[in-house]
């Protein structure tokens, strides 16, 4: 699930010493928050554009337990980093200096994941905490503690984590899982890798030495951006499939096409680009621009919805 | 473990503590207006 901005190096807060113990700031980024606010707008965005919404005070528990598993996923996670994975582009801000032991980290992070998965099964559907289930323990078993440090392929197939919580959003509201869902899962599912090997381009001598098998570490940069390219072009159409299947409309589809476009250009510069600080400054600007794309389709789907249900 | 240390370790415990607390007061508060928005009026609809 975190996996949308994982993949930091060494975090100072998982420590195996004692210390002085963990702090409410420590465990609170331990959860990832800035992982966590993606998280929960893309459910958001699949909770509303579902037909019928539930009842917004379902709805905000609903978020709360998603974003709380997402959090959960993030602990869990640092438990197996400790001190080898990445912080990269996500790094959270310093904190303080206390240290929060695996095992606090471990207990901590069971305790969410099973205490948010209970209350959004119990509360709001058994679909939806179902999905939730099948996201936090998709991204700690498939992701972080087998795929991530043995194929370069970890972030293709580990983005599924990242890509549920639409799917559970929609869930959310319709205690199913319908085409519509999916086909936001796809945009996400899809828009992961290009995302992650444009971070891991400039940031490639990180994951290195982190043992991360990323991409460019594995297989090279050359072949890093032609999948780049590849995976983009698969994108880019994808992100219209919404106005194609009567979910948006046609602001959605104008903001798509120019989003699209620009994110294809984007992603063809850092093709082009091989060497020096042009190559880092493509691979720089494609990395923030993905976040961009991928908040402003969601956004538009939102604000669209929104439009709907007033004129109506 | 020094004085020092210890006072910090103690102040941070005892405000892992009220964050519990705080957690479980949320929770009860989430389930308390899931009932309500779930059961509506039916809360009161209990034949004996």
């Amino acid at each position: 699930m975190g996996n949308m901005a994982e993949i930091g190096i060494s975090d100072s807060r998982i420590h195996s010493a004692q210390a002085v113990g963990g702090s409410i700031g420590d465990f609170v980024a331990l959860m990832k928050p800035r992982v966590m606010s993606l998280v929960v707008f893309t459910a958001l965005v699949g909770i509303m554009l579902a037909p019928e919404p539930p009842h917004p005070a379902l709805a905000v528990i609903a978020l709360l337990c998603i974003a709380v598993g997402a959090g959960a996923s993030g602990a869990l996670n640092m438990v197996r980093c400790r001190h080898r994975c990445v912080h990269a582009a996500h790094r959270e801000p310093a904190h303080s200096p206390g240290f929060v032991t695996p095992e606090e980290a471990l207990t901590f992070g069971t305790v969410l994941a099973i205490g948010s998965v209970a209350t959004l099964a119990l509360i709001v559907n058994w679909v939806a905490g179902a999905l939730l289930a099948l996201t936090i323990a998709f991204y700690i078993l498939v992701y972080t503690m087998w795929l991530k440090r043995r194929t370069p392929q970890n972030i293709v197939i580990g983005g599924a984590a990242g890509a549920f919580p639409p799917m559970i959003g929609w869930a959310v509201s319709t205690g199913s899982i319908g085409t519509e869902s999916i086909m936001l899962f796809l945009i996400i599912f899809m828009w992961t890798p290009p995302h992650f090997w444009a971070l891991a381009l400039y940031r490639m001598r990180d994951y290195e030495r982190a043992g991360v098998p990323m991409l460019p570490v594995v297989a090279g940069t050359d072949e890093t951006r032609k999948q780049i390219v590849i995976y983009s072009a698969l994108l880019v159409p994808l992100g219209l499939w919404p106005a194609f299947m009567g979910l948006a409309g046609g602001l959605y589809a104008v903001v798509s096409i120019v989003l699209g476009a620009v994110f294809l250009a984007f992603a063809l510069a850092v093709y082009h680009h091989r060497e020096g600080r042009q190559a880092d400054y493509a691979a720089r600007r494609l990395f923030a621009f993905s976040i961009f794309y991928l908040f402003g389709l969601f956004a538009m789907l939102l604000l669209e919805r929104g439009i709907d249900r007033l004129v109506d | 473990m020094a004085d020092d240390e210890r006072q910090e370790w103690e102040r941070r415990r005892r405000m892992r503590s009220i964050a519990i607390a705080l957690a479980l007061a949320a929770l009860v508060v989430v389930f308390y207006v899931a009932t309500l928005v779930r059961l509506g009026g039916n809360v009161l609809n209990r034949p004996l």
